[in-house]
């Protein structure tokens, strides 16, 4: 076997240090990944799941755009991406940036994904157990998000910071009036986990400086009830309006610094629930005076237009990605709460506190060109990708996590490049009270010659890190090309922490309510029932055949066709394809259906199971046939008109 | 003499009783033995059948309890309708709703042979001898009653000819391979037949004599009145 293995190497061209990284990560059938990654979809407006470390793509999971095989948006599903809908305006594509899992006591608990849109300010909440999404909220302040999602410890909140300012509900004001008129955002909505739902009458929003607000976090431990934002633009650049100012990228970076922003979350909710907000299109907005009287929010220095903002482990410290800065800025929690108890500050020119600089950082750590992101692992390192360097920097934790490791603290330790340009990175649970290590994947915007390119759009490359060893080893195991964009932040977690269902519960299950529907066609209840212009359609699944098989209705009938897939087999899943009325269900074991249409054309249109079920599944069809309203009209027995009817 | 006295054989005497005690004492302890295994049997498994085939690498199952089926039967039902064979639930409808009775009766048979001291005693104790192997008999019946009288309009009735699964041990349908083996209940009630015997050995033991005795005396009691006549 060993000469075999050397002689494909050979053939291959394949070095000694490629073969150990092909044994890393070469999956035998049937074997399943340690790690699930979920990676937001970018303008797919979609969510990637992704095993880790073969780097299978598992699952699309479909969440602002419409997905025809998951039968999401065709027929149903509407009612969840209507959701994030604005007044009539449907929205059907988003730009997905940070997916957060769901959090007990700072650990990924498995149950529910959370993902922002930045192109519309939207967050969506997707459950586990059926990786579906089952809510979409369009946020009613904000038209501009970054810093979604990321939830608090217990996943109490969902955090969705916003990011270019606007006035109040985008509403009109001229940009002359920014400074006045513009503002920034910070929302939190409640989660309830109960219903696995968002609340919004419990929600509220935070009206900030019109800063640009980028990414946040939330503390945990030390820093728990705190929220940590970046902001870039303290400049109140507003662009190149009259041919004389600097356009926004340079005009947004003129000063040194910027400011990071430190949320008292836990006395915002005191302020919230003692009703000490205005009310915005029904939602709960804390203006900004309200805010600095109440003590919730302070400022503090940071290097100018930074990136990421993210908490370690035990939350005692709090990573500044300078971007434009070559360093990381540490900040120390406990400095943070001495400088706000000893009133350290400088109001800035709206008033709120700015904390001193030097008695909040803790440290700062030179890496490299272009800090963006940072997560944690095991040994007391922390990993931060550096955009321009195109690398991704190991460097050291001091403080508690100094015993973790050989080095000393506040030190790089190592670099590897990256292919290319990486953006956010993902380390094994490594944004959690408890990361794992082991695996890391690093998420490049280019990938220039590591693929063969298909047209000028290039792949996107996903590169798998091996970290499991301390110290300057840190090789590149694989690259993944992902062909749908672009995916920004990646959470990944122990597969084993997922429990999700192989076929639903019962049958009749509705997904959307998480519960059977009593209502669902059953076995024997098949058939069709008309009521006026109404028509019922109950019909089941399995395989090979529904029932019924014909269905026959007038046009200009309103159709309601619910449809219960009885199968219990993993696997067992009936789609469910009607032309021209653009209809496509996936029916997954037990699972129950229902749309409506109205037969607005008459015709012929053999409908047909559109998921490849057995053997027989070409058979698997039937005929709606749609008669026309003339035909059907001199069929119809001749009624009197109705009293008081019109000439 | 009477024929009921003739089934029932002697009675016991309260001295021979205390004489011989344990004589007595354990053949009707075994069978009560055998009675409760019965049923107990009841609410175990009769019979299993696994059934593997490429697209189900973790097989599907059937289990069969004296009252009912359990495991994947309505998947194996959708799939048999591909070869055209009835629901499961429709075999031994019959069998199935007389079980508890059938079983309570079995029990009680084996109770009375406690108090028949008399060669009837073995044919009120063989219906539970005879049980698991009557079983595994109905069974496969219906097996080859199911399998030989598919619909011949079936999807795969050209592929899938009609066909007897054994009863025990492996077969081959279409795509599958099926392993069948008897359950716990079954080895209960085998072994309360086993049990049922040695009980009839002690039995038979500690009442021939008695009833060896009995004989005589009603022999001579009938020779007494012919003489008399």
């Amino acid at each position: 076997m060993t000469s075999v293995a050397e002689q494909v190497a050979r053939e291959r061209n394949l070095t000694p240090d490629d073969v150990v990284a092909a044994l890393k990560t070469y999956m035998p059938s049937g074997r399943i990944d340690e790690y699930i990654m979920f990676a937001s979809g970018g303008h797919s407006g979609q969510v990637f799941v992704i095993g880790v470390p073969s780097m299978r793509l598992l699952k699309t999971i479909a969440v602002f755009t419409p997905e025809p095989w998951q039968g999401y948006g065709f027929g149903v599903g509407d009612e969840i991406l209507r959701g994030g809908d604005f007044e009539s305006r449907a929205i059907r594509w988003a730009d997905t940036h940070h997916p957060a899992l769901s959090e007990t006591n700072g650990e990924y608990d498995g149950q529910y994904l959370f993902i922002g849109d930045k192109s519309s300010s939207r967050v969506a909440v997707i459950d586990l157990r059926d990786f579906e999404t089952k809510q979409i909220l369009k946020n009613p302040v904000a038209i501009s998000d970054h810093g979604g999602c990321f939830v608090t410890p217990n996943t109490g909140y969902v955090v969705e910071g916003g990011q270019y300012g606007t006035p109040r509900g985008w509403e009109y004001a001229s940009i002359e009036d920014y400074q006045k008129a513009y503002k920034g955002y910070v929302t939190f909505w409640k989660f309830d986990r109960e219903r696995g739902r968002i609340d919004p009458a419990r929600s509220f929003c935070m009206e900030l400086p019109p800063y640009w607000q980028d990414l946040f976090d939330a503390g945990k431990f030390e820093s728990d009830g705190w929220i940590f934002g970046n902001s870039f633009n303290t400049e109140l650049a507003t662009g190149n309006v009259d041919g004389k100012s600097p356009p926004f990228e340079a005009g947004v970076s003129q000063r040194d610094n910027d400011y990071l922003h430190i949320i008292n979350l836990k006395k915002a909710e005191q302020v919230f629930q003692a009703g000490k907000f205005e009310k915005f299109r029904d939602f709960a907005v804390i203006p900004l005076q309200t805010s600095i009287e109440e003590g919730l929010l302070y400022f503090t220095p940071e290097p100018k237009s930074p990136h990421g903002v993210d908490v370690a482990p035990k939350g005692d410290f709090i990573v500044v990605g300078g971007k434009l800065d070559p360093h990381v800025s540490v900040y120390s929690m406990a400095k943070i709460k001495k400088a706000i108890e000893a009133k350290k500050w400088q109001p800035d020119p709206y008033g709120v506190p700015v904390l001193d600089y030097d008695a909040t950082l803790e440290v700062q750590v030179e890496l490299g060109l272009g800090p963006l992101h940072t997560v944690f692992d095991d040994k007391g390192y922390a990993y931060t990708s550096l955009f321009l360097d195109s690398a991704i920097a190991r460097w050291t934790l001091g403080g508690p996590y100094q015993t973790l490791h050989k080095e000393p603290a506040w030190t790089l330790v190592k670099k590897t490049n990256v292919q290319y340009n990486v953006g956010h990175v993902c380390a094994a649970e490594g944004d959690t009270a408890s990361p794992d290590g082991k695996y890391f994947v690093s998420l490049n915007k280019w990938s220039i010659d590591r693929f063969f390119h298909p047209g000028p759009l290039f792949p996107q490359n996903l590169q798998l890190l091996d970290i499991s060893q301390p110290g300057d080893k840190m090789p590149v195991l694989y690259d993944m090309p992902l062909g749908v964009g672009e995916p920004h932040y990646a959470q990944m977690v122990k597969a084993d922490k997922l429990k999700p269902w192989s076929v639903y519960p019962e049958i009749g299950w509705d997904p959307h309510a998480q519960a059977v529907d009593p209502t669902a066609p059953k076995p024997g209840q098949e058939g069709v029932q008309r009521d006026g212009n109404q028509v019922t359609v109950v019909m089941t699944a399995t395989r090979s055949h529904f029932t019924p098989e014909h269905v026959k209705v007038k046009q200009g009938d309103k159709v309601t066709w619910r449809i219960t897939n009885v199968e219990r087999t993993e696997d067992a899943i009936h789609g469910f394809a009607l032309p021209l009325y653009n209809i496509n269900l996936s029916l997954e074991p037990g699972e129950t259906a229902t749309f409506h249409f109205e037969a607005t054309h008459a015709g012929t249109f053999p409908w047909y199971c559109s998921e490849f079920c057995s053997a027989l599944h070409l058979e698997m069809m039937g005929y709606l046939l749609v008669e026309p309203a003339r035909a059907a009209a001199l069929d119809a027995p001749h009624e009197p008109p109705a009293p008081g009817a019109g000439s | 003499m009477h024929p009921i006295k003739n089934i029932i054989g002697p009675r016991l005497s309260n001295s021979e009783f205390r004489a011989h005690r344990w004589r007595y004492l354990l053949p009707s302890g075994l069978l009560l033995v055998a009675a409760g295994l019965l049923v107990a049997s009841f609410r175990q498994p009769y019979w299993r059948m696994r059934l593997y085939a490429p697209q189900y690498p973790k097989g599907l199952r059937v289990v069969a309890y004296l009252n009912r089926l359990e495991g994947d039967v309505r998947e194996i039902d959708g799939l048999n309708h591909y070869i055209g064979m009835r629901p499961l639930n429709e075999a031994a409808q019959l069998e199935r709703k007389a079980a508890p009775l059938l079983v309570g009766v079995l029990a009680c048979l084996l109770c009375a042979v406690i108090f028949i001291h008399s060669p009837w005693a073995a044919l009120f104790a063989s219906p539970a001898l005879l049980w698991p192997l009557g079983f595994l008999l109905d069974l496969h019946l219906w097996l080859a009653h199911f399998g030989t009288n598919l619909e011949p309009t079936a999807a795969l009735s050209t592929s899938i000819k009609p066909f007897v699964p054994p009863v025990l041990g492996e077969g081959v349908i279409g795509q599958f391979r099926t392993v069948a083996r008897v359950g716990d209940g079954w080895r209960l009630a085998l072994t309360a037949a086993g049990i049922v015997l040695v009980a009839l050995w002690f039995h038979r033991a500690a009442y021939k004599p008695l009833w060896d005795e009995y004989r005589r005396a009603a022999r001579s009691a009938t020779a007494g009145e012919a003489r008399r006549a």
